[in-house]
């Protein structure tokens, strides 16, 4: 591999390895701070990338429809909670499971009705509609540097919130002893239902920003779910740092994993061993540290 | 062709009883055969789902068709049930048991998927009803599975592939290619066909690239294609997948630099979605935009009167399932168990298309010219023909046992 192109596939898995974290960013607060598999996080990707294409269609303009779906979702975000989340925080995983399942089914029919079922384009905005030439082949689309930008900027928004303000310390006391923080006078309840409204607001969002690049579909989120549940596990639980941290390496390892060319006795192993890398360095992180790279030990 | 003699169908055979029965007084089957019971066709198709505007085309195509034979086939009635595949292989044997066990069907048309065609076709091959495939173009169908009651009126993915490797080839200075395709059945039939097509006239297959079906992240795929700087790029992508694949491609500024072709697939019923990013990209198909033929016309004009749609490819093989089938019921006299003469009928069978004039071969899969088309504008406006009256995978003919 010559070195240009290794330097603009090392761009592309930094790129790749972004987008990964900020869609996997809320889950990692959901599942890793409030302690709630939330399967249907998928489902929320989707439903940003839904929003994003149709009110496109209707107001014309990308950033306008953005500033309209963000707030749409947090205030679906927060009925939720209050309509069925708030009884899960008590009960076992399973039940976690079976309901954010059933909500699964539910976004998937409520998006058949609404949006119905063909592939949507939604196209780039004219502002980031350009690109950069690197070699005299290739070119690297702005809109896609933009995107990792937007995703570096909620990393550092997020670890500033969790790590430095007060809101983010009762999180961390919260996710460690519920009943203590409560009996300290700190409305528990109000804290998660908030922390619940970022991570479904961070999934939708990663969806509106992924629409232009990644077209719209039926079934997109449930491709992201797995991957995202890879990141979470791989960085740790509750761990935004480790999240990052996890999603860039992913970002490298699929990215190489699909363009290094392996040949056994003629055959090759790739890409195979590409789809499977991921898992592989699943497996492998797990076996060295099965809390995750920085998860708390238990 | 000679297996129909020891391959009698079931219902003959029941039917046979019925008579002797008949003729020792027990019932009465005489009248009932008299009147010659509708003609029960089962649609099996995708009415939801990503392939959902494909079923509803080929249901248009074969409504239309049914329509120009004054609604009768083999003189008789014909009663038509449908059944949504939801393009679900998984839900294919359930499917099809029920048209062929429950409805009892004479006739099944279906479908577009190759997976949900496959467990299609494992079950009509034991029960003997007649399969008309008017999109699915997995290879085995005209191959090892092929079976004298199967046949398929859109192409295998072999063809659309070896159309444009030819097409390549012939015009001299391409000479190393780059392919690009999702690894399942029918991309590794459409990039065989383009390597079979390219490399006998000369070509050079220089980056054989894959990915999961239906993953679509291409960013480091083209990068690659980037590198290795080929004179021209073969891709097969459909649906969702395409319209991701050319937008990436066109941002990664390879259009310009590194020609893009591939099968009609690439570029079909999505060219709105890409908003532009597949202007100039050629492909390869049965069909496309602009056959200036009377036959083509007359069907386009009566096709957009009837359903106020502009007809496709898969409108057209719709169309074509319903000649054929008039055709083999008409050798039949419109008895569907005189299945020697129907399939003879059938198997040789010049179907006089919108397409133009294609051939049923001995494996039942079409004989057809493939057309080289190019994307101006939302249209897929066809150049010239890339190879006439094609057939299948030489490999797939030598598999087909029928009839050897």
């Amino acid at each position: 591999m010559e070195l240009a192109t290794f330097l603009i596939q090392l761009l592309n898995s930094v790129q790749y390895g972004l987008l990964l974290f900020l869609i996997s960013s809320g889950l990692t607060l959901v599942f890793g701070i409030m302690g709630i598999i939330n399967v249907a996080h998928g489902s929320f990707y989707m439903l940003g990338a839904y929003l994003a294409w149709s009110l496109t269609q209707s107001f014309g303009n990308f950033w306008l429809a953005l500033l309209l779906a963000v707030p749409i979702t947090v205030l679906l975000a927060l009925t939720l909670e209050w309509l069925v989340i708030r009884y899960l925080y008590t009960r076992d995983l399973l039940y976690q499971v079976l309901l954010t399942y059933g909500l699964i089914l539910m976004f998937e029919e409520i998006r058949s009705i609404l949006w119905g079922d063909d592939v949507r384009g939604v196209s780039i905005p004219a502002a980031l509609d350009a690109s950069i030439r690197l070699t005299d082949t290739l070119s690297y689309p702005v809109y896609r540097l933009a995107i990792s930008g937007l995703c570096l900027l909620v990393a550092a928004s997020m670890y500033g919130l969790i790590q430095k303000t007060r809101i983010g310390m009762t999180i961390r006391a919260g996710s460690v002893n519920r009943e203590m923080v409560q009996s300290l006078g700190i409305d528990v309840t109000m804290l998660y239902r908030l922390v619940f409204a970022l991570g479904v607001t961070l999934a939708a969002l990663a969806g509106m920003i992924a629409a232009p690049v990644s077209s719209v579909f039926p079934g997109m989120g449930n491709q992201v779910l797995i991957v995202c549940f890879v990141v979470v596990v791989i960085g740790g639980m509750g761990s935004v740092k480790g999240a990052l941290i996890a999603s860039l390496l992913i970002g490298l390892v699929d990215t190489f994993g699909k363009v290094l060319h392996v040949e056994v006795a003629g055959v090759h192993l790739l890409p195979e061993l590409a789809s499977m890398s991921v898992y592989l360095l699943m497996a492998a992180i797990l076996l060295w540290r099965p809390e995750g790279l920085f998860g708390k030990r238990g | 062709m000679s297996p129909i003699t020891h391959d009698r169908p079931p219902v003959r055979r029941a039917l046979a009883a019925a008579a002797a029965l008949s003729l020792l007084g027990f019932i009465n089957a005489a009248p009932v055969l008299a009147q010659q019971p509708k003609l029960k066709i089962g649609m099996m198709l995708p009415y939801t789902g990503t392939f959902a505007p494909l079923g509803v085309a080929i249901e248009n195509g074969f409504r239309l068709g049914l329509q120009e034979q004054g609604g009768k086939l083999g003189g008789r009635e014909v009663e038509i049930v449908k059944v949504d595949d939801e393009s679900d292989p998984a839900k294919a044997t359930e499917n099809i048991n029920r048209l062929v066990s429950r409805d009892k069907v004479d006739v099944v048309l279906g479908t577009v998927h190759s997976g949900v065609a496959a467990a299609m076709v494992r079950v009509t091959r034991e029960s003997g009803t007649l399969q008309i495939i008017p999109n699915a173009g997995f290879a085995p169908v005209a191959g090892p599975l092929c079976s004298p009651n199967i046949f398929r009126t859109s192409f295998s993915n072999w063809q659309s592939g070896y159309a444009m490797g030819v097409e390549m080839a012939r015009r001299g200075k391409v000479k190393s290619v780059a392919t690009i395709a999702w690894r399942y059945a029918a991309g590794e039939e459409a990039v065989k066909g383009f390597k079979d097509g390219f490399t006998r006239g000369g070509g050079q297959i220089t980056r054989e690239l894959w990915l999961p079906f239906p993953t679509v992240e291409f960013q480091a795929l083209l990068t690659e294609i980037g590198a290795a700087r080929p004179d021209a790029t073969y891709a097969f992508f459909a649906g969702a997948g395409a319209a991701k694949f050319l937008k990436d491609y066109d941002q990664a500024g390879l259009r310009r630099t590194i020609p893009l072709v591939g099968p009609g697939f690439l570029t079909d019923g999505i060219l709105e979605a890409t908003s532009g990013a597949a202007e100039g990209v050629e492909t390869t198909l049965h069909y496309g935009d602009g056959i200036d033929t009377p036959r083509n016309n007359a069907f386009r004009l009566a096709y957009a009167k009837t359903f106020k749609l502009q007809p496709d490819g898969y409108a057209v093989a719709g169309y074509d399932s319903a000649s054929l089938l008039a055709i083999g019921m008409k050798a039949a006299g419109g008895d569907i168990n005189r299945r020697k003469e129907l399939y003879a009928a059938m198997e040789g069978a010049t179907i006089d298309s919108p397409r133009g004039q294609w051939k049923m071969s001995p494996a039942h899969n079409p004989i057809q010219d493939h057309y080289l088309r190019k994307v101006i504008g939302n249209e897929n406006r066809v150049v010239s023909v890339a190879v006439k009256a094609l057939d299948d995978d030489p490999t797939m003919i030598a598999a087909c046992r029928m009839g050897k």
